[in-house]
Parts: C-alpha cells; structure tokens; sequence
C-alpha cells in the first residue's frame, strides 16, 4: 500500500525509461539529494567525514567501476587496487608538474589514464574468461603495485617512498591537503560520486550497457546478433578502470593525504573488500554498489562499537573478531542471499507493495 | 557486402548460393561437398537425421565456421570469409538450437539487443543521455514494441527470460532475430521440444513473418509434418553429404530420404 504504482501510467516510451520510473522513488531519491547537499555539509564533522561519509562515497565509485566490469560485462577483475594505484599516482605526478592546474581537472585525467592503462590490461579478456581472467588481472595488481614501489621517479624519489599531497582549491575553498574542511572534501567527492554515477546508470540503461550484458549472458549469440567482443570487452575495462581510477585519485588525494603504495592500495586492502562490495551489494546493480559500498565501511565501525563500548572487549582482540565475523557473515550472505542486498531491497519493495495485505 | 545488396535482389532470384562446401574439423568430416541455393522470400527447410550437419550449415551460412572448402555467394558477392558480426550487418538473423538468449537481462532488453546495430550514438552522448539518445532509444523502442506485439509478449516484457518457460524462450529468440529486421532468417529447430500448440504458434509467426515481411527463411527441424507443410524447398542431409532435394513432395517420395530416415531394408 504505501509502495504501489496503481494509477502512475506511463504515456511514452520515455517516461517508462526513466531512471526512476515511480513517483515515490523520484521523491525518495530527492529527498536524499536534499540531505546529502543541503543539511549534511552544515552538520559534518571531522569523524564522520574521515570515518563514514568521505570513504562511502569514494568506495561507492570504486563498486561502480568494478561493477561495470563484473557485474555487468562478466568480466572478473581482481585488479582494483593496481587500478586505483594508478589514478592516485597519475594525479601526484599531475600536480607536480602542473602546480596550477584544477583539482578535479586533475582527476578526470588520471581517471583517463586509469582508462588507458586498463584496456591494456584488459586485452588477454578476448582470449580467457573466468577464474583464468581473474588470475590474469590479478598479475595487474600486482605488477601495478611493484611498478610504483620501484621505480623512483613515480614518488618523486622521496627517500620513504610515500607521496603527499599538496593542497588545491575549488573555489577559494581548500579541498585537498591537511588544512581541508570536512564540508569540502565531503562536497567535492558527492558532487564527482552523483555526477559519475547518473553517467554510469545512463551508459546502462542504452546501448553500451546491453552490449555488455550480453557479452555477459551469452557471448557466442552477442556476436552473432553484430556486438563486437573486443570492442565491448575493452570498452567496459576502459570505463571501468576510468571509475576506479578516479576513486583512486580521491582516495590519495582528498581521503588520506599521504600513502605508501604497498600498504594503501594492497589486495587485502582494496581488491578484496571492493569485490566483496558488489558481491554483498549485488552484481550488476547500481543500487547495490552504493548499499555494499555502505556495508563494508561501516561494518567494523559497527562491530567496533558493539565489542568495545558495548561489551567491554580490549581493541586488540576486538580486531582479531572483527575479521572473524566479517568472513562468516560473508558466507552466511553468501548463502542466504546471493544476489545480494539490492536483492533483499527489491524483495521488500514487492511486499511493501502488497503491505498490510498478505496474499 | 552490405543491407542494401540483400534488399536489391529481387523476389524469386537466388539469395545465397553455396557451392561444394565442405567442413572438417581435424579428421572429422562436418560437411562434404554440399551445394544448394536459396532463393530470397522462400522458406527452405534444411532436414536431416541427427548429426547430419545441419546446425554446421547455418554456422557456415553466417560465418560462425569458415568452410574447409568451397564458397558462398551472397547477394552476387563471394563471402566465403563471413564473419558473425558482417552477417549481422548484411540482415541475416539467427536463432540456436539450444536457447541463446541473454537470461540475466529482460525480455525486453533482449529485444532491443537486436537493434544494437541500427543504434549510432556514441558513448559520450549515452553516458549524457542527451535528447538524440532518448530520441533514439524511443525510435527502437516502438520497433521492438511491435515485434513485442506480433509475438504476443505484452505480458512477459520485465520478466529476465531466464525465469520464463521454455516454449516462450524459443519465442523470445525469435523476437529478438526479428528486431534485428534481417533479410534472411536462419531458424535452428525453433520447434523442439514444443507441444502441439506450441508448434501451432509458432508455425504461424514463421509463416507471416514470411508473409508479411517476405523475409527469406532458412529452417532446421525434426518435425516432418511441419516441414512439408511451410516449406517452400527443402534439401536433405546425411552423414554431412547432401542426399536430395526440391520440392515437400518429392522429397517425401524420394528413395535416398526415406532410406536415411527409415534404414536400409535387407531384401
């Protein structure tokens, strides 16, 4: 009852293709367009921006890119953090030859090269799909992460090896570096994620994303009905690598400032957790990159709560829990929901449309 | 080799022509100089016991499988280096045997695959979805609406198709290869495995498709009694050899056909 579409009929073909095709989606969505813009920014505080609010929104756009990839072009990539390497050094060696250049000029660069560098990596796809794709991008991740780790010249041969961000204005506004308010960084990443995201469910909803799909389903009948393989196999690394990249550049960038190339963009630390984002979020869903996007980052501060403060727990072993409980309920999903949460949210949406009747 | 050759060849005169094909896979011999032609706007049944070659056929027909030997004549011009996607291009559609359908995506979404290739926006203008694109998307919309009509799909439009049955699946395939808008039809036994009512339908949609659109249809199927009912000409195909063919009748009354399906009596 409170979620029904009785009497909301669609005269054209194009009111029945819009992104959001109910009137209480449109009000729901704008709703939290309206918080995210215009209430959140006023009551930020540093916590909730370095710990919440700033990684949702640059891993929600890391989810994005994997999820063209994997969930939509059937491709499975375990190259995230090589990929998000590249956009966060690209845009260290951008600023340092190009001291006045605009910050989100900046980036959309190194999302370009991320681009680049990701057809490259995307070229054995045309001959190995699966597991032996996954273990080919998974040479990417790790050639990546050596390449910046030792040639010199990538980290402006510092003596530790970390590159740091200098900082950059939009506006008047400093929206990098440490003297960087919370309102602004968090501004800048909203503004990129909404922008970004609107682009990709668009690429989706037309001819690009039912060319991938249907690489995805059914390779061998898309090439029969005239989709090229090898054109739309690159074209979702290179959009792909293009989100990941820039996610990368936010994340060295406006996220933490300063990063060493092993430690930040590790397997364990992004690879892994941006795969077990759109697997809990739900392949090939844009819903479901920002809900697993969601879950994964805040998952331990929950956990963290509920062991320390609740419970009494020492931190130390409330880490060494953590990571248990993580992998079980990662099974226990697994199990219980494959499809992931924007599964369960469409689930709910059919009852609620039923609700409080039970037939 | 493009649409328009296709188009340009007038009802009655031969569309494709195919000269001593042959096809082998390492020492295993698909097809042995077979030849035939089919005319544009005929229905032409490709028959045949199991493993005769007919699914090989059509993959050669549409550059699936480059032939050992021999060659192909489309529309006046040598194609006997077809690739898949010059197929598509050139308005030849298909449908598989074994359902190819894309099961994650909707049956609509599967029909406006067919119309991938007639869709000419950038990705640049799509990621903007600016007024070409909805424009566009609308146009190819009210296509696939139409085939979406003729097939009686109205209901099953957001159904993903892999949770749809089987029979309407195989009617699925034969909306997309439709929304393609092809000169040539090439159907692989697009009624196995259906009930009588199913054949029924079907039938009906191969035969007005025929019809109306005077696409040319090329057909593989077991059902003996379909076959000599739509079919214009028919060959027949035998461990790879072409053993006969011409018209429904005469293929019922020939001597080779019948010993291939029935056997060899000893006497």
């Amino acid at each position: 009852m409170i979620y029904k579409e009785t009497g909301q009929y669609k005269s054209s073909y194009k009111s029945d293709h819009a992104i959001f095709p109910l009137l209480q989606d449109k009000i729901a969505f704008s709703t939290l367009m309206f918080i995210a813009f215009l209430i959140i920014p006023f009551v930020i505080n540093s916590y909730w921006e370095k710990a919440i609010l700033v990684p949702f929104l640059i891993f929600s756009l890391a989810a994005i890119g994997l999820n063209i990839l994997t969930g939509y072009c059937g491709q499975v990539s375990l190259g995230t953090g090589g990929f998000m390497a590249v956009g966060a050094f690209s845009t260290y060696k951008i600023m340092t030859y190009f001291p006045d250049m605009n910050i989100m000029i900046i980036i959309l660069i190194s999302g370009l090269i991320t681009a680049a560098v990701g057809i490259i990596f995307g070229l054995p796809s045309l001959r190995i799909k699966g597991f032996y794709l996954a273990v080919a991008t998974l040479a990417s991740q790790f050639f990546l992460v050596w390449l910046f780790n030792k040639v010199p010249w990538f980290y402006n041969y510092s003596d530790t090896g970390q590159i740091t961000v200098s900082e950059r204005t939009m506006f008047g506004i400093p929206v990098t570096g440490a003297e960087a308010p919370s309102y602004a960084t968090y501004l800048f990443c909203l503004v990129l994620v909404v922008t970004l995201s609107f682009a990709a469910k668009n690429l989706i909803r037309s001819k690009m994303g039912r060319s991938w799909m249907a690489i995805r389903d059914m390779d061998i009948a898309a090439e029969i009905i005239g989709v090229p393989p090898l054109k739309t196999k690159l074209s979702a690394f290179a959009i792909s690598s293009f989100y990941i990249g820039v996610a990368g550049a936010l994340y060295f960038a406006v996220f933490l400032g300063a990063i060493e190339v092993t430690e930040s963009f590790d397997i364990m630390t992004i690879s892994f957790p941006v795969l077990f984002m759109i697997i809990i979020g739900g392949l090939g869903s844009m819903l479901g990159s920002f809900l697993g996007a969601a879950f994964v980052v805040t998952l331990p501060i929950g956990l963290k709560f509920l062991m320390v403060d609740m419970v009494g727990l020492s931190a130390v072993t409330a880490k060494h829990f953590e990571i248990t409980i993580w992998g079980l309920l990662m099974i226990i999903f697994l199990i219980v929901e494959p499809h992931g949460l924007a599964r369960l949210w469409s689930i709910a949406k059919e009852k609620l449309r039923r609700w409080p009747f039970p037939y | 080799m493009s649409l328009e050759d296709l188009k340009k060849i007038p009802y009655g005169k031969t569309a494709i022509e195919l000269k001593n094909i042959s096809l082998a896979f390492g020492g295993v011999k698909a097809l042995t100089d077979v030849s035939f032609d089919v005319t544009k706007g005929e229905v032409f049944a490709i028959i045949g016991p199991n493993g005769a070659g007919k699914s090989s056929m059509l993959n050669v027909i549409n550059g699936f499988y480059k032939p050992t030997s021999g060659t192909i004549n489309f529309a006046g011009t040598d194609r006997s280096e077809m690739e898949p996607e010059l197929a598509a291009k050139s308005g030849i559609a298909r449908t598989f045997q074994n359902i190819a359908l894309f099961k994650g995506m909707s049956t609509l979404d599967n029909l406006m695959t067919g119309r991938l290739l007639k869709q000419k926006q950038n990705f640049l203008m799509q990621a903007l979805y600016l007024g070409p694109v909805a424009k566009e998307e609308e146009e190819h919309r009210e296509r696939v609406e139409r085939v979406i009509d003729f097939l009686d799909l109205q209901s099953i439009r957001r159904t993903p198709v892999g949770s749809l049955p089987y029979g309407l699946q195989k009617r699925v395939e034969l909306g997309r290869a439709l929304a393609m808008e092809p000169e040539i039809l090439l159907l692989d036994e697009p009624m196995a495995g259906m009930n009588v009512e199913e054949k029924q339908d079907m039938s009906r949609f191969v035969l007005t498709v025929n019809n109306e659109l005077k696409t040319t249809i090329v057909l593989i199927e077991h059902d003996m009694g379909v076959v000599m009912d739509i079919s214009d000409r028919i060959v027949v195909l035998d461990y790879g050899k072409k053993i006969g063919s011409g018209l429904p009748k005469e293929i019922r009354n020939n001597k080779a056909v019948i010993d291939a399906y029935l056997g060899v009596s000893d006497d």
